[in-house]
């Protein structure tokens, strides 16, 4: 059995659970067993950065350094946001001596950097085996593949993927049989932690977004962080009203997608939980394109009443 | 890049900035990237371009306006300036060192009150708990900001789906969090000196 340390983080225990719940069931499946870092604490998120530096480098650090006492060397962390904060800590401490003793000091912990945290698509690439020859029910949907911002960025620090147009999840998805579509807001940022104190910034942001991937024909956006799932799925009314008009694509994690595909029960995945019910629209036939031009000029907003047909 | 405009004292917020977090302004060129790129630009009061023109000349008055500017408060953090600065200037890091220095100076701006608040409280939350408590943590929030009524409609579909835990999912060294968060203050008002 191939064991790997696990940081869950403070949103996959609340909001993000279903996260939490498909990354278990398909481990299970695949072969691995994830040990959780013992004792963990919350990285600090968006509000450690933001008013107290040492703070922000010494919460993730504690939780390397707690990390460090498995003796595994790659750390799975799903959430995107707790990704950046501990990739962004490790940069910082391997690179600045006087801030590592300081954080030491901070923890009372030694810091070795032994420990290599990996996001969510890093860790389905490098097992990619375990779960290709598992696929029972390919999920053969057009799905936009939305990486958002901490991922990619920035990429001196993450060092992953193109920070412009990544294809790694496009990759993944291909393997389970979908069909990723080519959009234009694959590492736009959703609003993020302004969910909480600027709702309808979010709803604006976010709205592009969903916008843009129904546009362009997907049945599903697929997305690898809690913070971007929670915006696109559990703001929909906030996105509607930005929008003026009812979105109905439904939001899947990518470790969901994985286990629908591997044949694994909707409620065993968390599908239950999402806020907009996961029901497909139907496929768009793209391959119209170019479209005749004609036709569009005699709409006042050909893209506008396109999209309505499609949904239709 | 070395104009008579670049050069600062001691004292002046650039060299501050710079001695803190290694961030050098004066590598902008005012290309404009960082701005067009931003997101949240357009709910900005100055665009990132124009804080960093502003520490820049490091003019009587344009330190103050940075410090009290809504900007740093209304940044996502979505790291596309960075990601795009031609001369590889550390915006976000800039961003943090401005909203803990305004929060210091107590100059932060009005419209960002709630930002300061949504931040402390959930600071308490992990300073107390070891992890972030949702519940408590919007809680605080709401009490803080006085911003009750959003978002409670939401609670009892929330609820039913499993996600909103009523108790926090308690740290067992809560000892070792609180050392953590003393010592970094500590820090900084030793920093500040």
């Amino acid at each position: 059995m191939i064991k790997i340390a696990y940081y869950p983080g403070c949103s996959l225990l609340g909001t993000a659970r279903e996260y939490d719940e498909s990354l278990r069931a398909i481990v299970k499946k695949m072969g691995i067993e994830l040990v959780d870092v013992p004792d963990w604490n919350c990285c600090g998120a968006s509000s450690a950065h933001s008013l107290d530096h040492d703070l922000s480098v010494a919460l993730p650090g504690r939780i390397l350094m707690q990390a460090e006492s498995l003796g595994l060397e790659d750390l799975v962390v799903p959430c995107a946001a707790c990704y950046s904060r501990l990739m962004m800590a490790r940069h910082e401490l391997m690179e600045d001596a006087a801030l590592k003793a300081r954080v030491c000091e901070m923890t009372g912990m030694e810091f070795r950097g032994t420990v290599r945290p990996i996001n969510i698509i890093e860790f389905l690439q490098k097992y990619s085996d375990t779960f290709t020859d598992k696929i029972t029910a390919p999920f053969d949907k057009d799905v936009a593949c939305y990486y958002g911002c901490l991922l990619v960025r920035p990429p001196k620090v993450t060092n992953f993927d193109r920070p412009e147009d990544p294809r790694s999840m496009d990759e993944i998805m291909s393997l389970l049989g979908s069909k990723p579509v080519e959009w234009d807001f694959k590492v736009e940022c959703c609003g993020a932690a302004h969910s909480i104190t600027r709702a309808g910034l979010v709803g604006k942001l976010s709205s592009k977004i969903i916008g843009n991937a129904v546009h362009r024909g997907a049945q599903a956006i697929i997305v690898a962080c809690p913070l971007c799932h929670s915006n696109l799925d559990m703001r929909r009314n906030f996105i509607n009203k930005a929008a003026g008009r009812k979105y109905d694509i439904p939001v899947l994690y990518i470790t969901e997608a994985v286990g629908l595909a591997m044949g694994i029960g909707e409620k065993e995945l968390g599908l239950h939980r999402h806020t907009v019910k996961v029901r497909y629209p139907e496929k768009v036939k793209v391959e119209a394109e170019p479209r005749p031009k004609a036709a569009a000029a005699t709409k006042p907003t050909p893209a506008a009443q396109t999209e309505q047909t499609e949904e239709a | 890049m070395s104009a008579t405009t670049h050069h600062h004292d001691a004292d002046s917020l650039a060299h501050k900035l710079n001695n803190a977090t290694g961030v050098s302004p004066t590598r902008c060129y005012q290309c404009g990237k960082c701005t067009a790129g931003c997101p949240m630009a357009e709910e900005m009061d100055y665009t990132p371009s124009h804080i960093l023109r502003l520490l820049q000349l490091g003019l009587e008055g344009s330190e103050d306006r940075v410090l009290r500017a809504y900007s740093p408060w209304v940044c996502l953090t979505c790291e596309v300036c960075y990601a795009r600065c031609p001369q590889e200037v550390d915006i976000p890091k800039m961003m943090d060192f401005l909203r803990s220095e305004s929060a210091r100076l107590k100059k932060v701006n009005p419209r960002a009150a709630d930002f300061l608040s949504f931040h402390k409280t959930m600071l308490d939350s992990i300073r107390y708990v070891g992890r972030l408590y949702e519940v408590g943590m919007i809680m605080g929030y709401k009490l803080r900001s006085w911003h009750f009524l959003e978002d409670v409609l939401m609670a009892p579909s929330l609820f039913f789906k499993g996600k909103l835990k009523l108790f926090p999912h308690l740290i067992k060294n809560r000892k070792n969090i609180s050392q953590i968060f003393k010592k970094s203050g500590n820090a900084r008002t030793e920093a500040a000196k």
